[in-house]
């Protein structure tokens, strides 16, 4: 059993033009100490996904199907308390905007503070603020910064800081949305530094949502790949890497382009995802498919393993096939 | 936290079932019907109050003196043996004309002005927004109790005295409005494609304006209304012959300590439902107009 | 601002039909009497000088005497003032403690039926003639179940005069420690007070649900529910504490209303306040009096609009002055 085990989860989103199918039938799992990257385009539901694994989505959207199983425990069903327990202490999520991730109003020593009197029955003042400028101390952020408003930090101090409200409980998993993507790439290359850092020091898992291909390549253990609300392939960092099978994620990988080659266009898909408040029937990438068959288009492809380790949902695979773009 | 909020459930379960029961439509149709329904049902009684009026509003024998509600008086009587009943639905009249009186003043000085002093501009504009601005930012009783105080008693001289405080609020909308045209026109003057700057005017600004205008129309009406009323109460209103709701109510006070509800209660109740009637008419109207997208 | 109200008011005043001479010293007084009269009070000078005069004086804080009375403007302003703003004073605590709480709760309960009850509540109460449910409380507290006094701000057996020092009732009573005094007071400026808080609530009741409705989308609301505190604290301790930034700005507008509503109020509850002082001299025609009280009166207003712009440095860590 694994530490978390997403199981063919489905959320929609109700709204006046129709019902949004956000998520179809996501199925992913998370070991112990592992990161697992969930990459995907703008849009295609991976966000809502990570909202969705601690109830946290707004409403109108809701979860219509599938588990979400921590250490075995199905979160979906749980009750208000199990899951206020849940939040913060076992499972902590971070965000990708920490400027208006944090009250502006209250300062930062204040926010900790809420957290750890919110979890711990033994609350104590003192302890609590030792453990907070502890936090502070691995995360390379001064102490003194305790008593400043999170407008007077700099963007990478409050997402240090945002990192350790998330880690001051010791949660088992930290799902990181998106939390570089409002920083500079230097602030992001000690993001990475960090992170690994705190892999190693606290054994944490990390789910970590992001469509910076080359942040999943430095730190992933494991990938998942989503299109329109559907995983479309998973398998190893490394594998996925270095051999992409589904079309999707071919062009994913390779699309950005590489000062090193000698390329003379950059590669593109053309196209939009699917509506999906009325779904294709086929695969929902059989628009935008350069290998697009007939039967992608009436047909769903599952999920299936092709490789160790490696699964993909692609009819170009029904006879265990190579990648057309290997020839 | 349940129990204290029943009172709010219980007014608000009802609609929620209404709403339930029929998806497409949200609260604001609903209101809509409602404001509707109320707006013109006193209109009508304003119309034609003899369908509904048992006696002559003047008429001072219509039963006892101050006697309670019952079969004869609907809403009982008041000090001078005049029925209550008739009086509230004649009084509608009064205080229904009133306020569309004013807001139609109100409504053509405002636009007008506010379309000249946005055409025109420089000093003539700046001198019209600051006394604009000025009576807009007072709080408007005060300045109708003024007004009627300085022009005396008179069905006219009230309607003016109402109708003066409403007019900064159209020309703020159809100033700005304006403002935005002349953008436009410069705009367009300088590709001088001529004719289509009209349609581009007719077709897409015209129509938000006069959407605008209406809602502030309605909500204007609901206002005047109370502000016509809170004049008679205070007794700067209308002569004593017309049946005036306000002034019903502060003749009303004085029988108060004795019991007599029935002088209050009613007129209240009266000016209360018509300017709910045009806020509602008023709020849903603005709500329709301005589509919201997304949220359910 | 207070500048082209004060030209306003002043044309106004002497534009109005109706002769302050003649009604001090009757109409059928000599006409040789009238003129003198006005040569004294001034008014038989051309307007411009009237008001450049009156300009003059407002200077040196003196805001005239009286044209029908015999006393100074500011005697009755200062003996009645302290009556209408601690009234406008419990007024705007009773719209608060009324209005934010409804408004919140429904913003986290959104669309739910409690919802749609206060929404309808805040819609309705705006259209409720204040001195109508000032009466009908009246009726029912004052008159059927007799808890609650409906006119004054003392009763029969309490002397104001031996409290009496800033006029500030409330204040005063406890200074001196006559808390049956206090009490007194307390229950006189109950009723209406809360008929100025439950007629402008309705305004805050939306307003605090528009706020809300928007914080409650944001970011650190969603981190803070991520965090595990419990939805009630999420939305009183770190929603509306963030709403509060617009509310103050609405409290300072509202101020003028719930001024204005006064002389409803004050009419109706035989309160002794400035609001009833304006109507009385409007009718008297004294034209210094009333002036004098919509000077005081906008002044306060300005006075307030500084004070929540102090006010938001205090709540916002991010305004430097």
């Amino acid at each position: 059993m694994a530490l978390l085990e997403i199981d063919n989860l489905s959320i929609d989103y109700p709204i006046n033009i129709g019902t949004v199918q956000a998520v179809r039938d996501v199925s992913l799992y998370l070991e112990r100490g592992e990161v697992l990257g969930l990459v995907g385009e703008s849009g295609c539901g991976k966000s809502t996904l990570g909202l969705s694994i601690l109830n946290l989505l707004r409403p109108p959207g809701k979860i219509v199907g599938g588990e979400i199983r921590f250490k075995g425990k199905d979160i979906v069903s749980m009750k208000r308390q199990a899951l206020m327990s849940l939040r913060g202490k076992d499972i902590a999520m971070v965000f990708q905007n920490p400027l208006t991730s944090l009250n502006p109003l209250i300062r930062i020593d204040r926010q900790f503070l809420e957290t750890i009197r919110q979890h711990d029955p033994q609350f104590n003042k003192e302890k609590a603020l030792k453990q907070a400028e502890n936090i502070l101390d691995a995360l390379g952020v001064e102490k003194k910064r305790l008593y400043d408003y999170p407008h007077q930090l700099s963007g990478g101090m409050r997402q240090r800081i945002m990192i350790g409200i998330g880690l001051i409980m010791n949660p088992e998993i930290i799902i990181a949305d998106e939390p570089t993507t409002s920083l500079d790439v230097i602030v992001e290359a000690g993001f990475i530094d960090l992170l690994n850092r705190l892999r190693k020091e606290f054994e944490l898992s990390i789910i970590l949502i992001t469509h910076n291909l080359g942040m999943v390549a430095e730190i992933a253990d494991r990938m998942a790949v989503m299109y329109a609300g559907r995983i479309v392939e998973t398998g190893s960092a490394d594998q996925i890497y270095h051999n992409q099978f589904h079309p999707y994620t071919y062009g994913l990988i390779n699309c950005v382009p590489n000062i090193n080659l000698d390329q003379e266009e950059l590669i593109t898909m053309p196209g939009n995802p699917p509506d999906l408040v009325d779904p294709p029937k086929g695969c929902p990438f059989s628009d935008r498919c350069p290998h697009v068959m007939d039967r992608c288009r009436n047909e769903l492809p599952m999920l299936t393993e092709r490789r160790a380790g490696q699964s993909v949902a692609c009819w170009l695979y029904e006879e265990n096939g190579e990648p057309p773009w290997k020839n | 936290m349940r129990a204290k909020f029943s009172p709010a459930s219980a007014i608000g379960r009802p609609f929620k079932l209404l709403i339930d029961a029929n998806r497409k439509y949200g609260l604001e149709w609903w209101l809509l019907v409602i404001g509707t329904l109320i707006v013109l049902f006193i209109i009508f009684l304003a119309f034609f109050p003899q369908t509904l009026a048992p006696y002559d509003p003047l008429d001072q024998d219509t039963g006892p003196q101050l006697s309670p509600p019952s079969r004869e008086n609907l809403m009982g009587t008041d000090n001078l043996q005049r029925d209550i009943f008739s009086r509230m639905i004649y009084g509608s009249r009064t205080i229904l004309g009133v306020a569309f009186s004013a807001a139609i003043i109100s409504s053509l000085a405002g636009v007008t002005l506010g379309l000249l002093s946005g055409f025109l501009g420089g000093v003539i504009d700046r001198i019209l927004s600051l006394i604009m601005d000025s009576i807009y930012s007072f709080p408007g009783l005060i300045l109708a109790i003024a007004f009627a105080a300085m022009l005396g008693p008179g069905v006219f001289n009230i309607t003016l005295a109402v109708a003066v405080i409403y007019i900064p609020t159209y020309f703020r909308l159809v100033r700005g409005q304006t403002l935005s045209i002349k953008e436009e026109l410069y705009v367009e003057a300088a590709r001088a494609i001529g004719a289509k700057r009209w349609t581009i005017i007719g077709r897409y600004i015209f129509p938000n304006a006069i959407a605008t205008v209406v809602v502030i129309f309605s909500l204007n009406i609901a206002d005047a209304i109370m502000t016509e009323a809170a004049l008679s109460y205070i007794g700067l209103g209308l002569p004593a012959g017309i049946p005036d709701w306000g002034m019903d109510l502060s003749m009303g006070k004085k029988f108060l300590p004795s019991g007599t509800w029935w002088m209050v209660t009613f007129p209240g109740l009266m000016i209360m439902i018509l300017a709910l009637g045009f806020t509602l008419l008023g709020e849903a109207l603005a709500e329709i107009l301005n589509p919201r997208l997304l949220e359910r | 601002m207070l500048f082209i109200l004060l030209t306003l008011v002043f044309v106004v005043l002497r534009i109005m039909p109706g002769d302050p001479v003649k009604a001090v010293l009757g109409a059928h007084a000599p006409p040789h009497v009238i003129e003198a009269k006005r040569a004294e009070l001034g008014l038989n000078k051309p307007l411009i000088i009237q008001y450049f005069n009156y300009l003059g004086q407002l200077v040196r804080f003196d805001l005239g005497d009286s044209m029908v009375l015999k006393q100074k403007v500011s005697a009755p302003i200062k003996e009645k003032l302290p009556a209408t703003l601690e009234l406008s004073v419990m007024g705007m605590f009773f719209t608060l403690i009324i209005g934010i709480p409804l408004g919140a709760f429904s913003a986290s309960k959104r669309r739910s039926a409690r919802d749609l009850g206060i929404r309808l509540y805040g819609n309705i109460v705006y259209c409720i003639p204040v001195y109508w449910m000032g009466l009908m409380l009246q009726l029912v507290f004052g008159i059927w179940l007799g808890v609650l006094p409906v006119a004054g701000r003392t009763g029969a057996r309490v002397f104001p005069s031996l409290f009496e020092k800033t006029g500030f009732y409330l204040l005063d009573t406890l200074l001196v420690g006559n808390f049956a005094a206090f009490g007194d007071v307390l229950v006189h400026l109950l009723l209406p007070s809360i008929t100025l808080g439950i007629v402008l609530s309705g305004v805050f009741v939306r307003l605090t649900r528009a706020n809300m409705l928007d914080i409650l989308k944001s970011d650190y609301i969603l981190a803070a529910r991520a965090r595990g505190i419990p939805e009630r604290k999420v939305v009183y301790k770190h929603g509306l504490k963030n709403a509060f930034i617009p509310i103050l700005t609405m409290l300072g507008l509202q101020f003028a209303l719930l001024l204005a509503n006064a002389i409803l109020t004050e009419t109706t509850f035989s309160w002794p306040g400035i609001a009833r002082l304006l109507l009385e001299r409007i009718y008297l025609r004294d034209y210094p009096t009333v002036q004098g009280v919509i000077v005081v009166f906008a002044l306060i207003v300005s006075l307030i609009s500084l004070i929540v712009d102090l006010l938001y440095a205090v709540i916002d860590p991010r305004v430097k002055y």
